[in-house]
């Protein structure tokens, strides 16, 4: 199996007024064709910063310090002014011509708030042209306006609503417009960040399912960025908790859920509400992730960590094999 | 609701804003204390003269009968006689408007072009040398009064470097180009005359440059911060993230989407720039709507006063209008 991603010790620092926040600590992580890996964890853990460098399109002012990101591309890709061979690619050592390149028709990204991610002044259609002559001027727009209908068809939405403008449409179906521009250059990985947040429960089943659907078809490679958990056991091959920007637990789904092996995984699995034992009280982690300017010595999760030991506050744990297959960073376990 | 009906609703709305324009008018200009023609006199005056004086302008007739005289003139374009020289008002302002205009014109082109191309270098290049350079231009040439810039350039352009005239509008030494609109470029342009058209442009070249700086500063600023907040939009990552070039989406995003509140000041502007033209007419002695209210002012002409604020007025409504519908036809949500 080919490996389409490779991320190597990739640290994301924000410079602020205050000081610097390592908002991605040293985070290695590989991605075979056609999984989908789910990358879960509390707001501002750093898994959209994560996501969103892995396209070197990390919002200011932040800032991508050192680590590789391997893309695996399976065919050349040559424009006016260029190639780019096929194999693998090193994205931080792009130009920014060559990025535009791989974005959108190599990567996707798929954003949490449809309602905001299309231009309001451009109709549907109009979307679809750019993309597709962003990658390629000489389609012409009758082309990628027909292309554009048949993505549209086969997302469930009309194709007559080509002429349409965003505000014309629903959640929903805007996040449909987004998966479909997402996949119109058939790209090999495809990011989702927080895809269903801002839908309700109904459509958020739908649009999952219809990502499972097209991942088949069109053989993605995913990576579903989350907080919720329920989503992740749904869809997730592997999924990678992280904490603080670290990778806290890496594990395939499954074991992952049945037999969590950090104490925070386990935190997080518990406060998830169950419909069926409404009077489950809900566990809560206490205390607040901390602050990324000045953070604690040891494992970052020490404070809140009901198992913390004298070590935990002293030693960073190393990301060891787990017993479950998976990797894990805590001090409970490799130590005879 | 559809574009069309849109505009038509925008036009009839313009009516009775029109009237109440028309009304104030009229009113403001009877309710201030002491008679109209005797004040023309300087109250110096024999009441056999001044009755026929009255006579002559109608002014012997009741007030609502006045005021219908009035509307009913407007509405054939009559806006009366002149209380100095008792020939019809609307023949002085026909010779007159044209350089008016035709100095609005060009000073809100370069003022818009230039404000805006600036603004947007501003905002691209946020918080470095540049951007706090063009801001320092814009609150300088903001703050800058009209005739002192105007003196400015016309030392260094007519007197010191003596490329360029310093006052009129036409070199006397030569026929301006048949009168077709009355504005000498267009009319140059028109008739395919050559040398009027370079003649005529390099009369309006200072004026307008001078009008249009001064103008230019509110656009800079405008166009600087609608960009910084559009371009931090998530359909601006969304488009960076599908490989657009730098170029559809700081225009066909950023720009375009930052737009419309310039539009508007584009409107309210052109009411200033009437104001300023006063400044910019007088300073390089422009025959234009300006220099002619001077004048009636001087006169006390209040029949001349009255037909120019009238015209004024009606011309920012139209102006008004246009954008509003400018408006709707770049934001398709309006249209809804």
């Amino acid at each position: 199996m080919v490996d389409v991603l490779r991320i190597k010790d990739l640290i994301v620092e924000y410079t602020t007024q205050r000081g610097t926040a390592r908002a991605v600590d040293r985070v290695s992580l590989t991605l075979g064709e056609n999984r989908t890996l789910g990358l879960a964890g509390e707001s501002g853990c750093g898994k959209s910063t994560l996501g969103r460098s892995l396209m070197k399109l990390v919002p200011y002012p932040g800032k991508i310090v050192s680590g590789d990101i391997i893309l695996n591309i399976d065919h050349d890709i040559t424009w006016k002014k260029g190639t780019i061979k096929k194999g693998d690619v090193s994205i931080l050592e792009l130009n920014d011509d060559q990025l535009r390149m791989i974005r959108g028709s190599e990567i996707a990204y798929i954003f949490q708030d449809p309602m905001t991610s299309l231009n309001p002044m451009l109709s549907i259609g109009k979307h679809f042209i750019q993309i597709q002559q962003a990658h390629d001027p000489t389609i012409e727009d009758e082309q990628a306006l027909e292309r554009a209908k048949e993505v549209l068809e086969s997302l469930g939405i009309l194709a007559e609503r080509v002429d349409d403008y965003p505000h014309q449409f629903s959640g929903g179906m805007r996040q449909r417009v987004m998966i479909g521009l997402g996949l119109v250059l058939r790209p090999r990985l495809l990011i989702a960040d927080e895809p269903t947040t801002s839908l309700d429960v109904i459509v958020e089943a739908q649009i999952l399912e219809e990502m499972a659907e097209l991942k088949e078809k069109f053989n993605l490679t995913m990576i579903l960025i989350t907080h919720n958990l329920g989503v992740l056991a749904q869809t997730a091959d592997d999924v990678a908790i992280m904490y603080t920007g670290r990778l806290a637990e890496l594990a395939p789904t499954e074991a992952l859920f049945e037999n969590p092996q950090h104490p925070y995984t386990e935190a997080l699995l518990q406060s998830v509400p169950d419909v069926t034992k409404p009077d489950k009280k809900l566990a809560w982690i206490p205390g607040a992730p901390p602050d990324l300017v000045n953070p604690p010595d040891g494992c970052m999760f020490n404070p809140r960590c009901p198992f913390a030991m004298d070590i935990c506050k002293q030693e960073e744990p190393p990301l060891i094999q787990s017993d479950t297959g998976g990797l894990v960073a805590c001090h409970l376990y490799g130590r005879s | 609701m559809s574009l069309r009906s849109y505009i038509i609703g925008r036009v009839l709305m313009t009516i009775p804003m029109v009237m109440f324009l028309l009304t104030l008018v009229f009113i403001i200009l009877r309710v201030i204390p002491g008679d109209p023609a005797l004040l023309h006199f300087e109250k110096n005056v024999d009441p056999a003269t001044l009755e026929a004086f009255k006579q002559r302008l109608g002014m012997d007739k009741p007030i609502w009968e006045q005021y219908f005289d009035y509307l009913g003139g407007l509405a054939v374009g009559d806006l009366g006689i002149s209380m100095q020289d008792f020939a019809p008002i609307s023949e002085h302002i026909a010779g007159r408007f044209p350089a008016t205009l035709e100095l609005t014109i060009y000073s809100i082109i370069f003022a818009v072009l230039f404000g805006v191309a600036l603004g947007v270098k501003s905002s691209k290049t946020y918080d470095r040398p540049t951007d706090h350079g063009i801001r320092l231009f814009g609150i300088v040439t903001y703050a800058i009064p009209v005739f002192f810039l105007g003196m400015i350039l016309q030392f260094i352009f007519g007197i010191w470097l003596q490329v360029l005239p310093v006052n009129g509008r036409f070199d006397p030494h030569y026929a301006p180009p048949t009168r077709i609109t009355g504005m000498y470029t267009i009319d140059a342009l028109l008739t395919m005359n050559t040398f009027a058209l370079i003649i005529a442009l390099r009369y309006i070249l200072l004026p307008s440059i001078t009008l249009g700086t001064v103008l230019c500063g509110i656009f800079v600023r405008l166009t600087r911060t609608n960009m910084l907040e559009t371009i931090r939009m998530d359909f601006v990552v969304a488009a960076e993230a599908r490989g657009l070039s730098d170029r559809v989406i700081t225009y066909g995003y950023a720009l375009r989407n930052a737009f419309l509140p310039i539009m508007t000041m584009i409107g309210l502007q052109f009411a200033a720039l009437l104001a300023g033209a006063v400044l910019t007419e007088t300073t390089f002695n422009l025959l234009g709507l300006g220099t002619y209210l001077i004048d009636r002012i001087n006169h006390r002409d209040y029949t001349g006063i009255q037909g120019t604020v009238v015209v004024f007025g009606i011309l920012v409504s139209i102006v008004t209008l246009v954008m509003d519908i400018l408006y709707a036809y770049l934001d398709p949500r309006i249209r809804l």
